[in-house]
């Protein structure tokens, strides 16, 4: 656990940022920063990090900070790591964003005050999960203001140690299952999950082809948590992206039998050691079938989290326990395409 | 745990069904009022879904006015017509009571359900009769001056800005994290019964969310024929 725990908290995307040139009044212009965002961490967090580049060559006014990647605002309370990840189908490094310090589009935008929006923003999805996994907010409404400012300051800083020691005065369970005993697959309880589908009408057989996201409404946010309560049986990834989405996979199949075979299991794990020391470079090899031979199935082009593609037969209390973020969600971007003959 | 104790929630689909019973009501309670309607939710843009029917309730254009007395009035005499955006010569306080000061202000209420907290929660925006939209300040303002004091006292009921769940834009939101507990503080100390018929889950939880925002209900909603 604590592998992948440190393997998630050290990803990292390296950003090219660019002032945005309306903003820029010094000749020639400010070259760009180049900052290493933690993955999980938020992009307002690394403003101590850029204004310096760009303090002495912005025009009078008070600052009010967005980001934007290729004329999409983004939404700042998004981690990092699962922008980089929805929005680059292929991963662009540097990745290049442009900041703006005036004119923020609070018509698109909830208002973001520095490091207190993030943190609130933060601590509301800690209470949430924490409400999804064991029914109310006791854990989180009981931390005192400094220990949960100390947690918080361990995710500003992408500190594994000290966010361990914070949390452990949160109590927050993961989630149970006899996976390691491997007498069982017994699985039960409720994951936090939040879903970004975009769902690509194109085919594009390479990534690079993909084509750019230019609007939020194509995106559709799932924030429902994944019910889980099968005796018996491994409940895989793909069983998890089929039941939170029931309006593409849900009628006419049933989820795939997991494989409770050990054998297959031990080279799964390999499989996954191996991804994860590639952040992001999987390419994607086949589409992934939703094992339906229809032709009008939906299909599942691209599944990323924490910036890797894992198996879907793997279990999801194994995806859940080690790639949720530190808030305790699971945060999967997922590219789909669904034929035409059934969209509106 | 207790199975028989109810813990305040309600699932997808008692939702859906208790909206369906809630709006009914209100069409036939308050007819000054424009009635609410049922938004579907399109969770994957361009896909319908035949599941359980995912939506929302949408009521919308509702004129709440502000007058100097901290007197809150809503869609009052008059015509109880929707605001077009586009037709500036609306209704507007020429129809309420002449008090000049009288500023209108327009009101989307959207009641959305939570399946993290599985409870209901209100969005709303709200902006003047020139389109501009309200910040959370001017909204909070315009609110009646008890909930207004409610909010700022109260653990159970504050109001954030945050995204509204489908349409991808800033909205506010009354926050969902007691609603359970006083649901079943409601359901218990009122209508003495431990779980309640889940059609009127909806016009008890507005019974106490509506006069935060100056939506009252009649009481004869809350009555069950």
């Amino acid at each position: 656990m604590k592998e992948a725990q440190e393997f998630v908290w050290m990803g990292a995307i390296p950003l090219q940022i660019h002032l945005h040139e309306s903003e820029v009044t010094t000749v020639p212009p400010p070259p760009p920063a180049l900052i290493l965002a933690p993955r999980i961490g938020y992009l307002p967090l690394l403003l101590p990090l850029i204004k310096p580049y760009f303090s002495s060559t912005l025009p009078p006014g008070v600052d009010t900070v967005w980001f934007e990647y290729k004329g999409l605002p983004l939404k700042w309370y998004i981690p990092t790591g699962v922008l980089f990840d929805l929005l680059c189908a292929e991963p662009e490094r540097p990745w290049n964003l442009t900041i703006h310090f005036r004119g923020y589009p609070s018509h698109l935008l909830i208002p973001c005050e520095g490091e207190d929006s993030v943190k609130w923003n933060f601590i509301n999805s800690l209470k949430e999960a924490d409400y999804i996994i064991n029914g109310n907010c006791k854990n989180v409404m009981h931390m005192s203001q400094s220990d949960q400012l100390e947690l918080w300051n361990s995710v500003v800083n992408a500190n594994l140690e000290a966010f361990i020691r914070s949390s452990s005065k949160l109590k927050s369970g993961t989630i149970e299952d006899d996976y390691a005993s491997k007498i069982s697959w017994m699985v039960l309880g409720k994951v936090p999950v939040r879903l970004y589908v975009w769902n690509v009408s194109e085919d594009f057989g390479d990534m690079e082809d993909a084509p750019p996201i230019d609007s939020w409404d194509r995106i559709s946010y799932v924030n429902r948590p994944l019910e889980i309560h099968r005796e018996g049986k491994c409940f895989t990834l793909h069983d998890a992206i089929k039941t939170l989405l029931p309006e593409l996979f849900g009628k006419k199949r049933k989820p795939s039998e997991g494989e409770n075979d050990e054998q297959s299991f031990g080279s799964e794990e390999e499989t996954k050691n191996n991804r994860m020391t590639e952040e992001g470079e999987g390419n994607i090899s086949q589409p992934l079938e939703t094992g339906s031979t229809a032709d009008d199935d939906p299909e599942i082009k691209l599944l990323r989290i924490q910036g890797i593609e894992p198996k879907l037969e793997t279990p999801i209390s194994w995806v859940a326990n080690h790639l949720r973020h530190p808030e305790n969600f699971l945060h999967v971007c997922v590219y789909i395409k669904v034929p035409s003959a059934k969209s509106l | 745990m207790n199975e028989s104790a109810w813990d305040g929630t309600l699932s997808a689909s008692e939702f859906s069904a208790s909206a369906q019973a809630f709006a009914e009501k209100w069409k036939l309670n308050n007819p000054a009022y424009p009635p609410w309607t049922w938004v579907k939710s399109l969770e994957v843009p361009i896909f319908a879904t035949n599941q359980v029917e995912e939506g929302y309730l949408s009521l919308e254009n509702v004129c709440i006015v502000k007058s100097n007395d901290d007197e809150v009035a809503s869609c009052v005499e008059g015509e109880a017509s929707l605001y077009d955006k586009e037709d500036e010569e609306s209704t507007d306080s020429a129809t309420l009571s002449g008090n000049d000061n009288v500023q209108p202000y327009y009101f989307d209420f959207h009641i959305i359900y939570s399946a993290s907290f599985r409870v209901p929660v209100l969005y709303f925006r709200a902006y003047c009769s020139d389109g501009r939209s309200l910040g959370l300040n001017e909204i909070e303002s315009v609110l009646p001056a008890n909930s207004a004091k409610v909010l700022l006292e109260s653990k159970w009921t504050f109001i954030t800005q945050e995204e509204h769940p489908y349409l991808n834009r800033p909205w506010c939101k009354l926050h969902p994290c007691g609603s359970s507990d006083w649901m079943k503080l409601l359901f218990q100390a009122v209508e003495k019964v431990d779980r309640p018929a889940m059609e009127l889950y909806l016009v008890s939880w507005f019974s106490v969310v509506g006069p935060v925002i100056g939506l009252g209900i009649p009481i004869q909603m809350l009555k069950e024929p």
